[in-house]
């Protein structure tokens, strides 16, 4: 009896402990499924720029964090359900998600593009090798025209809830066809199998996949930033957790000034994308 | 609770679910010629012709309707030779192949409903029948189909409701059925469950229209 009565104290306590523990750490949610981003290796554990920043940010706000994998279309109410306390998942910082969530200063930042397969008709567009959105000039207008002809009645795929969606959807290029997918994976497939005559993300996004999977993917057009393409990519933090937020936004500060966060980045994206 | 984004979505949301109806009858009306001619080949006593319809029926049964829509769709897209028939034309349309995989699955199901309806069928009502002198064609025709129709009728309403709610997974493959809008709305707004409850309630209430038409068409053709 007397061991029974121990047995089950001892569990009682570690389950107090464990709970404690618990409470102490911090949750990052991430998508797992955007490399060079965050993906997950042939084990099944979660890698990526952003896993290896987050563990580098936790241990600058000194507290033990856990990362888990969540539907990058469930992404921002999950957070808001407090499945977990932070979004690390290649989310750019848009007025339209500051509307539901608050987000750290940018810690990376990166230009989207247009990919095509080769020998689209849609290669070798006369644009600029890049635009701004934020300001359009000129030159960024008369590049929004030439993609407004050229896109006219095409197919372009896009993973659904992006930054990218918002931009096809915003009437910047015309009325194209947008069709969206639940993860980026979607997306190249239906690339390579001629589905869609072009599809717009992450510029890295498509290398990487050209890289892996050997087929002839190609980027076309201008590159994308500012306007629809938001302000780099942060830390999604809900907004009544200030508190957080200030955590992050100092570890950040101390991961820059200590090159982590450039260090990280170049090992990942095989260039510098800090900001 | 935020209602007037529940106020705002439903005409959008209703106008996606026309979009389900569509793939819910073009697939149930494909899908029961494809029952009907399995269900036939089930009760033939060629053993060869019958381990084939089984066979079909096991497949489609056996696996989940996302595997098989995930298969058709971005499994076949990635045959390179595929690409080059004509076969390609149907097949680079999500909606076609929405509608094939759900043609077959529906179509399983069927065939296994009116197998065991023409099973149910009792020997004395084919016999009196055949002692009558009417043909083996009339009979089958006249007779077995009708009752067996009949007899599956409560079986293939809960079918319907069925792929009605499978019919949600086109989502997956780039269409914008109810469920699809109802994601891309959730895309903008963030706000889960106030989307989620009016296309609920959309579903819900098709499945009440399903359901009374079945039960009328039940009284209707009673046995008496």
């Amino acid at each position: 009896m007397n061991i029974f009565k121990k047995t089950i104290f001892s569990v009682l306590l570690s389950l107090l402990v464990i709970g404690n523990v618990n409470a102490d750490k911090i949750k990052i949610g991430t998508e797992g499924a955007y490399p060079p981003w965050n993906s997950k290796n042939e084990a099944g554990k979660l890698i990526g720029f952003e896993v290896e920043l987050a563990y580098t940010l936790c241990r600058y706000i000194g507290q033990q964090c856990e990362i888990v994998e969540q539907d990058w279309d469930g992404m921002i109410p999950a957070l808001i359900m407090r499945k977990f306390d932070a979004i690390m998942a290649g989310m750019s910082i848009t007025a339209e998600r500051q509307k539901a969530i608050s987000f750290s200063q940018g810690y990376a930042d990166e230009v989207a593009s247009l990919a095509v397969m080769k020998g689209s008709s849609l290669e070798g567009l006369d644009t600029p090798a890049g635009i701004n959105l934020t300001k359009p000039n000129a030159a960024a207008k008369k590049a929004l025209k030439t993609l407004t002809g050229a896109l006219a009645g095409k197919t372009v795929c896009v993973q659904t809830a992006t930054i990218h969606q918002n931009f096809l959807d915003s009437g910047d290029v015309g009325n194209v066809n947008v069709r969206t997918y639940k993860t980026q994976d979607e997306v190249n497939l239906d690339l390579a199998s001629g589905r869609c005559d072009a599809a717009l993300a992450a510029a890295v996004a498509f290398s990487d996949y050209a890289e892996k999977s050997g087929k002839p993917v190609v980027l076309t057009g201008p590159t994308f930033s500012g306007g629809a393409f938001g302000n780099g990519v942060g830390v999604g933090i809900r907004k009544d957790d200030t508190e957080l937020l200030k955590k992050f936004n100092a570890a950040i500060n101390k991961a820059r000034k200590n090159g982590d966060i450039s260090r990280i980045a170049t090992k990942w994206f095989g260039f510098d994308a800090s900001m | 609770m935020d209602f007037e984004l529940m106020i705002n979505s439903f005409p959008k949301l209703i106008s996606a679910a026309v979009i389900t109806l569509k793939l819910l009858s073009v697939s149930l009306i494909v899908g029961l010629f494809i029952g009907l001619l399995f269900a036939i080949l089930r009760i033939n006593k060629n053993s060869i012709v019958n381990k084939f319809a089984y066979g079909y029926s096991y497949l489609f049964r056996g696996t989940p309707l996302l595997v098989q829509i995930f298969i058709i769709y971005f499994g076949l897209g990635q045959i390179e030779y595929l690409r080059t028939t004509f076969l390609w034309v149907i097949l680079k349309e999500p909606y076609w192949c929405a509608i094939i995989a759900f043609a077959l699955n529906t179509g399983a199901y069927t065939s296994e409903i009116l197998r065991s309806a023409f099973q149910t069928i009792k020997p004395g009502i084919i016999e009196a029948g055949k002692s009558l002198g009417i043909s083996k064609k009339i009979i089958f025709y006249k007779i077995q189909i009708p009752i067996a129709i009949r007899q599956s009728l409560p079986a293939y309403g809960n079918e319907i409701i069925l792929m009605m709610k499978g019919t949600s997974l086109a989502s997956t493959v780039t269409l914008m059925d109810l469920t699809g809008v109802a994601k891309y709305i959730i895309s903008t707004t963030f706000k889960p469950i106030e989307v989620f409850i009016v296309a609920g309630g959309i579903y819900l209430f098709m499945t009440f229209i399903i359901h009374n038409v079945i039960r009328l068409l039940e009284k209707k053709y009673k046995f008496n």
